[in-house]
């Protein structure tokens, strides 16, 4: 699991890339945790997370929860179809706007008042 | 930093860190930095927690509790540092194998919390599991953290329901169903849009504790195929849902799948009960494999014989204690588990009889446990609903200690409507009973307590109940030994499929008038799932076995049979539009509205003059809407069970009234039913009901 974050106006862009279970998810809640306090938009890219466990997807949530509480919007961007229909079928997908790019991630966070 | 100072190891056993635990609650709990294990036995020596690596087939760790670490007969330990979600655990037990004193201990045996919240081993449907493995039925943790939102439990009043009863796996698991996960939650969540055309508002899943659908598996006879535990009726672990009816199952997420459903059932407005087996556990008799209860403390879990050999009420070789009182704390701890923490709404209870006997297997005039449900403070607005018999031969329907909550399903209703619908002589006097909530049966609990139906897993489906006179059990593998024999069905002159048009058409209309009949009842009306198009078991009346098309839901049929859907549709959603439909009360035969006519009222052929002659196969009934809860239309239903055709002079309406027709069964689609609210005008003051049919009318 490797986790990168940079900007993108003020967007904080997360590339994750790996598997997110419960081995690997403390440290990365680890890295995330300032994240909701610095920045009202985060764009999570999940191009590279190959495996997301009940311990990952409430990781995401979590966040989710977090950003929501202060006003702020999450994108994921680019989950694989694996992913996402076990996010559909655990009921986890709902809470997240969803873009097939960082562009369109990016535009639709726009879109959204924080 | 954690903020209990109490937090932390004292012991340590081959790396792996613990302390002593808490004694409650029972099973795996995950707090700060660790587990909380907590196990009871009552005649244990020694217990040892067993952890394994997810799927690793030998464990990692062995550790013996402390002889310190055990509080009065419960062990609990605090494990720290352990990956909840690849975290398997059992338990060994030490103790007496004294079977003439019910002890049949055996530490050769890895055994399973009784509490378990999640089981892992058949994660997939019927994926052949490893029969070498020392620990079949694996704990595991689930995070119980789901985000339910803004959802409770609905909270549907008893007599607005409309239950639908069905078979996880059998709802979608059929090749044509059009879902993307056939035979799972996620299937049945795909479907919620049919169901709400449907009109039903409460789905009651046949059993979803987790269950080994290859227990009993064996070859047919003959043809070969295998036939498997498909109905579930044997409980494993009674907190942990079916991973195998879960597309997620095969990620452990069977917990998160299932919530979602009843999440979104209920943003539907569509409640959910769960069909429970407390009256036995899946591991059998003395022969039977030693899993979890019987390694744990087989006395007190089981009823046993002078002998130490085992009650058998159940017709299943065991039968769980449920009046002793550990066992009833369990069967509490259980359904409070399933109310809060998976919202469900209700429970249906298999064979409930024995959960009214006592150790020795006597029924008790007032058990512990039903009056313990039914005053649960958590359970305090769900619907316990009790199937009023059991294998031992108690037959309580009417008779079940009910505390004022208890629903039934009441068994009289069904075979009298068969009776009725089949034209026998003289059934018209018990089905004015039986349509007004069987006052005879519950003369003070009102006709919410009666759970109405014509069929229900256990039997033939409707349109089987109208084309057989036998049932047609040769592919259970038995020589058509199982099932009942006594199913008041008949096959309106062809055993089975026909291409005659006229019985094709008869038994058409033979399933609208159960239906309707169904709906216009008062009482909580059941629809066995499929019922309302026409689904067929081949005349197999105790299909357990088949996970095939015997017992799938072909939803070719939907399509082919859209004028039975059509019907039940409409009828339903003419209950839900009438609550005269919907007594809390029973009637008081009396104009207590000062309406001018009494609440009901029964007729002939002739109004005012009903016909409860021996011979007779007449039933006419009128409902007063000026007695419902609120001011309502009036309801007039002629059924003719006779082969001819018959007059019926429905009652004169007050002044400024007409009657419409809603219904007429002996009319071909689209005049056998009408719109609520479309129902044309009746200019006539007689109504001819055609040859076994009925009319609905209704008056404003």
């Amino acid at each position: 699991m490797t986790l990168e974050i940079r900007t993108a106006d003020d967007v904080a862009v997360v590339m994750l890339e790996g598997t997110i279970d419960s081995r690997t998810a403390p440290a990365l809640e680890g890295q995330l945790r300032d994240l909701p306090a610095k920045h009202a938009k985060i764009l999570i890219s999940m191009s590279a997370v190959d495996f997301l466990s009940s311990a990952g997807l409430r990781l995401l949530l979590l966040l989710y929860r977090q950003v929501k509480s202060r006003g702020g919007q999450i994108a994921l961007v680019d989950v694989s179809e694996d992913i996402r229909d076990v996010m559909s079928t655990t009921g986890f997908l709902q809470f997240f706007t969803l873009a097939d790019t960082e562009e369109h991630g990016l535009a639709a966070l726009r879109a959204q008042s924080a | 930093m954690d903020t209990r100072i109490d937090y932390y190891p004292t012991h340590e056993y081959n790396g792996f860190r613990f302390r002593r635990g808490r004694p409650m609650p029972f099973g795996a709990t995950i707090v700060p930095n660790g587990v909380n294990f907590s196990v009871f036995s009552s005649a244990a020596t020694g217990c040892t927690l067993v952890l394994f690596q997810k799927g690793e087939s030998k464990p990692v760790v062995e550790i013996p509790f402390p002889e310190e670490f055990r509080i009065g007969s419960v062990y609990c330990m605090i494990v720290f540092d352990l990956d909840e979600e690849r975290l398997e655990y059992g338990y060994r037990i030490d103790g007496p194998w004294e079977p003439e004193h019910g002890h049949r201990f055996d530490r050769t045996k890895i055994l399973l919390d009784p509490y378990a919240k999640t089981v892992g081993g058949r994660d997939v449907w019927l994926r052949p599991p490893n029969w070498d493995d020392i620990y079949q039925h694996r704990a595991r943790l689930v995070f119980e953290d789901f985000d339910w939102e803004a959802d409770t439990p609905l909270e549907i009043p008893m007599e607005d329901l409309v239950i639908y009863e069905m078979h996880v796996r059998g709802f979608t698991q059929h090749p044509l169903s059009g879902v993307k996960h056939r035979g799972t939650y996620a299937g049945i969540r795909d479907k919620i849009p049919y169901l709400k055309s449907l009109g039903v508002n409460c789905v009651e899943l046949m059993p979803i504790f987790e269950f080994d659908e290859w227990e009993n598996g064996r070859r047919h006879p003959e043809t070969g195929a295998w036939l498997t535990n498909y109905w579930g009726y044997s409980t494993l672990a009674f907190f942990a849902p079916k991973a195998g009816f879960a597309a997620t199952g095969r990620l452990g997420m069977q917990v998160d799948e299932l919530k979602t459903l009843v999440k979104d059932l209920h943003r539907n407005g569509i409640e959910v009960i769960l069909d429970v087996v407390f009256n036995h556990t899946n591991e059998g008799d003395h022969r039977g494999p030693t899993m979890s209860f019987r390694g744990l403390d087989n006395k007190t879990y089981y009823m046993l014989t002078p002998g130490g050999f085992y009650y058998n009420f159940s017709g299943c070789g065991n039968t769980l204690n449920c009046n002793h009182p550990v066992v009833r704390n369990l069967v509490l701890d259980c359904l409070r588990y399933w109310t809060a923490e998976y919202h469900v709404d209700g429970f249906r209870f298999d064979l409930a009889s024995i959960l009214g006997r006592d150790q020795n297997g006597a029924p008790l005039a007032n058990p512990p446990l039903l009056e313990s449900l039914a005053y649960d403070p958590v359970l305090a607005r769900s619907k316990l609903i009790a199937e009023a018999w059991d294998a031992g031969g108690l037959y309580q329907v009417g008779s079940f200690p009910a505390y004022g909550r208890w629903a039934e399903w009441n068994g009289k209703y069904r075979d009298a409507l068969r009776r009725f619908l089949k034209g026998e002589m003289g059934v018209a006097g018990e089905m004015a009973a039986r349509i007004q909530g069987s006052p005879d049966v519950y003369p003070y609990r009102g006709p919410t307590a009666s759970v109405n139906f014509v069929t229900c897993h256990d039997g033939f489906t409707l349109s089987d109940l109208v084309s057989y006179n036998d049932k047609h059990n040769e592919a259970n593998g038995e020589y058509n030994n199982d099932g009942a024999n006594d199913n008041n069905s008949w096959n309106h002159g062809a055993e089975g499929e026909t291409d005659d048009p006229e019985i094709a058409r008869l038994r058409r209309r033979q399933i609208k008038n159960a239906v309707t009949l169904l709906m216009l009842s008062q009482g909580v009306p059941m629809l066995l799932m499929g019922d309302e198009f026409g689904r067929t078991q081949r005349g197999n009346n105790n299909a357990y076995c088949h996970d095939n098309e015997i017992a799938w839901v072909d939803w070719r049929l939907l399509e082919q049979n859209a004028e039975l859907f059509r019907y039940a549709r409409e009828v339903i959603a003419f209950r839900h539009a009438h609550p005269v439909l919907r007594r809390r009360e029973p009637f008081a035969h009396a104009d207590v509205a000062a309406s001018g006519y009494p609440d009901i009222s029964f007729h002939g052929t002739e109004a005012w003059v009903p016909d409860w002659d021996g011979t007779s196969r007449v039933l006419a009934w009128m409902l007063c809407g000026k007695h419902a809860r609120v001011a309502d239309d009036y309801i007039y239903v002629a059924a003719n069970a006779y082969w001819d055709a018959l007059f019926f002079a429905p009652p004169v309406l007050p002044p400024g009234m007409a009657w419409h027709v809603f219904a007429n069964t002996s009319m071909a689609p689209p005049e056998d039913i009408h719109e609520v609210g479309k129902e044309p005008r009746l200019n006539d003051g007689r109504i001819m009901v055609g040859p076994r049919s009925l009319m609905v009318l209704v008056g404003r």
